[in-house]
């Protein structure tokens, strides 16, 4: 969210419904047309969440939307239920519990299998209600005489009966949705839906339960629309039964998509364009049915064209005209190093990197196994094998407490699957692995690294789309919070420690200089630097290393190796990377690893000196 | 009780639906396991199909010629709309994708809808394949018995150009690994665009060919597109013999469950998804790892 002031969104989200009426008549709008563009919109802040925030596109909202109404309506009109609140209320309850059940399913797959589970499902929720549930539905007739709310006050009644007086209830009820969903994404959900949205595989490996996440996420879409259906009922008179066709979740996607997604807005200004456009075209044009293929076409055009939506495209109109756009891509090495050699930066770099003594590192998180005395990791008889390819053969290998070591090995050595199989990312074929004294074979990543067991990865992990704060905020939050907790209406900032968490990370990794980046913005150096970041914000008892230097510039490099040296101190760390100059100067102790099996253990000068080392890298002379 | 002669007709029906729910579920899977695109467009394209052959019908009462037009039209639709739109989606989110081929869907239904009108068409059967025929144990209709015979064979030749053809060997690749198929020398955009309209043809195929059973409205992909969903959920994404197998489970749990109670098909159908799901998450001839 932009703005950082409080209640800044709401107060002009509440001014903005209040407005209306005096304005948007002029401009042709109905009180219902008001009313069903409200409705929509609140039905589109939990599909919002759940889309734009955490990139689940669901093709199946109709299901919770028809099942809140429908539930609604029948306590109302067959059961004769009087408190239409309530009775909405419980609508909405019910749609949440279907939408977790649903969300169990659903949620076993991601991607397009998620996107055809959700259709699949909804359909199969129109068929209920039409045949196996019509004596409770009204089966394809709906629900008639679903009442207006009326709130007995005591010395008198106030009748919600009026075009006007329905739109300024269900205008209350979009802004309770509004603020409730901005109170969502400014919580540690927020954040962390938006890491799942983005990089799911980074969000469970820093310790997120993404499982679980999804799942609330589903259930928050599913709670606004079972709320958007039952109020749809008291807006039409009447439950349609065509709250539960596929046209509707059409329509709702159709709408956030113009609207902009990832706004929590963008549903609402979609449904205004979308319902205004097609009253436009069948009232004032007489374009009759034709008027879908327009909008169709308009929405096709649109998805190609303008990937944000409309509030998208305001934005970046915005952005453009402040010019901010410009500034994007700034070039960030310094020309005066371009030319520079490996050695001749070395040099220099104790006066050009003068840079404050590096902050103490960070303490790892006293977890409550700390007392373990032996080993910290402990492996005996990995062994990996995919298909007929042997990747890892019986490792037995064992780091202490506070040691610093390098793994080495030429391409395919196994190095990489060796971690894997440490942080549990891929579970051994065969072995047994010991993180301080506890088993952790055939654990999940996201456990291990509860644990204090993480990784940084080879290929850069990051959560491109968000600024390097937000990127260290997901990692220290599940050091914070646990890997997961039900704190939604809970404000990021006043998690205890957590502030101080990031900011030391950031120091740690010398990235303080433009912490409100977007990553995809940063050179190369930075988002590798970010990417150990990420590991050490899980304040890890047991940091692993994936070629921390690939990929970089000798300048780069150099930055690397002090910034390793800074987080070493009271730490483990094991490293893999290719440049052994920078590793044998590093570590303390180094494996090598060939063709899967550990070939040596030693100190630097007993590896350098190896024939059997020298003999595994090709011609027998080492790289440095 | 069960009535013995209904079942058996009914088991009967769920073969000839399960035939066509393989093959156009084969289009898609294709499509998505080698283009990585899902398109939510497939059942517009059925109903294009149906449609296009329709038109080709009422010109010249030929149901060769309409069953010939109607597979062509809607592999040229699906060339052009791979060559135009699709393409540039290739490197954008997977949601986009969704998007833009749910937005092309509408275009097309919206459009014949413009065009024809909402009233359903029919194309009768060729004359030499109406009536019933008895089978010894019951009596069958003459068209759907032939049906079956017809989609078995579109289906051989869809096995056959993905199996035993050079440029079949090419898709297989391309559904394992397009980028190494890229590196390999091939254009992948040519494989792209003739696998896009492989796939459609597909569905426009199953749809001219089901013209004769089930009578062609506008909004008639919407229901196909579901169980396509189904199918390929069971069978597994981007795996044409899980299409195959997926599609003919498909078609018996609807046919059967609609002998009993109609109501319950989909149901039952999605008690199906679920199961395999919970079991195999990946379907029952997918490959882990693929999304």
């Amino acid at each position: 969210m932009r703005s950082q002031r409080p209640f800044v969104i709401e107060a002009l989200t509440a001014i903005g419904l209040i407005v209306a009426p005096f304005v948007l008549p002029y401009l042709d709008f109905t009180p219902t047309t008001m009313s069903r563009i409200v409705v929509w919109g609140l039905f589109g802040i939990g599909f919002d969440i759940l889309y734009g925030f955490t990139g689940l596109l669901s093709f199946g909202q109709s299901a919770f939307y028809g099942t809140g109404g429908m539930v609604a309506a029948y306590l109302l009109t067959i059961v004769g239920f009087p408190r239409v609140v309530i009775a909405v209320i419980v609508g909405m309850i019910a749609a949440s519990i279907i939408g977790y059940l649903i969300g169990l399913i659903a949620l076993r797959r991601t991607g397009i299998y998620f996107a055809m589970i959700t259709v699949a499902i909804a359909e199969v929720f129109y068929f209920v209600e039409f045949n196996p549930l019509s004596e409770y539905t009204g089966g394809e007739n709906g629900l008639p005489g679903v009442p207006t709310p009326t709130f007995p006050l005591g010395f008198t009644t106030i009748h919600i009966d009026t075009d006007w007086s329905l739109y300024t209830f269900f205008a209350f009820w979009y802004l309770v949705g509004i603020v409730i969903a901005l109170r969502i994404v400014r919580s540690p959900f927020g954040v962390i839906f938006s890491a799942i949205r983005d990089n799911p595989l980074r969000a469970a490996a820093v310790g997120h339960n993404v499982h679980d996440y999804k799942l609330a996420a589903f259930v928050i879409a599913a709670a606004y629309a079972g709320l958007a259906g039952g109020l749809l009922g008291v807006l039409q008179g009447f439950m349609p039964p065509e709250a539960f066709t596929f046209d509707t979740s059409g329509q709702l996607v159709i709408q956030t998509a113009i609207g902009g997604a990832g706004t929590l807005f963008g549903p609402l200004v979609g449904a205004t364009v979308w319902l205004y456009l097609s009253d436009f075209f069948q009232n004032t044009l007489h374009l009759g049915a034709t008027w879908k293929l327009v909008l169709g076409i308009v929405f096709v055009l649109l998805v190609c064209f303008l990937h944000r939506g409309l509030i998208g495209g305001i934005n970046d109109l915005y952005d453009l005209a402040a010019g901010r756009g410009a500034a994007k891509v700034e070039p960030e090495a310094p020309a005066a190093f371009s030319g520079v050699t490996a050695e001749a930066a070395q040099k220099a770099a104790p006066i050009g990197f003068a840079r404050e003594p590096a902050p103490p590192a960070m303490p790892a998180a006293s977890r409550t196994t700390n007392d373990f005395s032996g080993p910290i990791l402990r492996a005996s008889g990995l062994t990996k094998r995919y298909g007929g390819l042997l990747a890892n053969s019986d490792i037995h290998f064992t780091v202490n407490r506070g040691e610093l070591r390098g793994i080495i090995g030429p391409n395919g050595a196994g190095k990489t699957t060796l971690f894997k199989m440490l942080t549990c990312e891929v579970p051994p074929t065969s072995g047994k692995i010991m993180f301080e004294g506890r088993d952790i074979t055939g654990m999940n990543v996201t456990d291990v690294c509860q644990l204090g067991l993480t990784k940084s990865y080879q290929v850069n992990q990051l959560f491109t789309r968000l600024t390097v704060r937000e990127n260290l905020t997901i990692a220290a939050l599940a050091e914070r919070r646990g890997k997961f907790r039900l704190d939604m209406l809970r404000r990021v900032r006043k998690i205890y420690g957590l502030t101080e968490q990031v900011e030391h990370t950031l120091e740690l990794v010398d990235l303080t200089a433009h912490p409100d980046k977007p990553v995809s913005a940063l050179p190369y150096g930075e988002k590798r630097r970010l990417e150990v970041g990420l590991a050490l914000a899980c304040s890890p008892s047991l940091l692993l290393l994936d070629e921390p230097l690939a990929g970089m510039s000798p300048r780069e490099r150099i930055e690397m190796v002090d910034l390793l040296k800074s987080i070493s101190r009271g730490r483990t760390i094991i490293i893999i990377d290719h440049d052994m100059h920078s590793l044998f100067e590093l570590v303390e102790r180094v494996t090598v690893l060939q063709e899967g099996r550990v070939l040596i253990e030693g100190t630097p000068g007993e590896i350098k000196g190896n024939k059997a080392v020298q003999e595994a890298y090709l011609g027998g002379v080492l790289a440095a | 009780m069960i009535n013995w002669p209904n079942f058996v007709s009914q088991v009967f029906n769920g073969v000839v639906l399960g035939a066509l729910l393989a093959l156009i579920s084969s289009g898609l899977t294709i499509i998505y396991g080698t283009l990585g695109v899902l398109n939510l467009a497939h059942g517009a394209m059925f109903m294009l199909g149906g449609y296009a052959g329709w038109v080709a019908y009422t010109y010249t009462s030929s149901f060769i010629v309409a069953v010939i037009a109607g597979s062509l039209f809607v592999m040229l639709v699906g060339v052009v709309m791979e060559r135009v739109i699709i393409r540039h989606f290739y490197s954008r989110p997977p949601e986009d994708q969704l998007l833009v081929t749910f937005g092309i869907g509408i275009v097309f239904v919206e459009t014949v809808r413009f065009l024809f009108g909402s009233l359903t068409k029919t194309v009768p059967p060729p004359s030499g394949l109406v009536g019933i025929t008895p089978l010894g144990f019951m009596f069958y209709p003459t068209y759907r018995l032939a049906l079956l015979g017809i989609v078995a064979v579109a289906l051989m030749a869809l096995y056959i150009a993905l199996y035993r053809t050079r440029i079949g060997m090419i898709v297989r690749a391309g559904i394992e690994d397009s980028v190494m198929v890229g590196s390999l020398g091939i254009d992948v955009y040519k494989v792209f665009m003739l696998v896009f309209g492989i796939g459609a043809m597909a569905a426009g195929f199953t749809g001219i060919v089901n013209a004769p059973v089930v009578s062609i409205a506008p909004d008639v992909g919407e229901a196909i597109l579901v169980q396509t969903f189904v199918v390929i959920v069971i069978g597994g994404v981007g795996s044409f013999p899980g299409a195959v197998l997926g599609g003919f489970i498909a078609g018996e749990i609807i046919s059967i469950t609609s002998m009993l109670n109609p109501g319950y098909s989909y149901v039952m159908l999605f008690v199906a998804m679920t199961l395999v799901l919970v079991l195999r998450p990946y379907g029952l001839l997918g490959t882990a790892g693929r999304e």
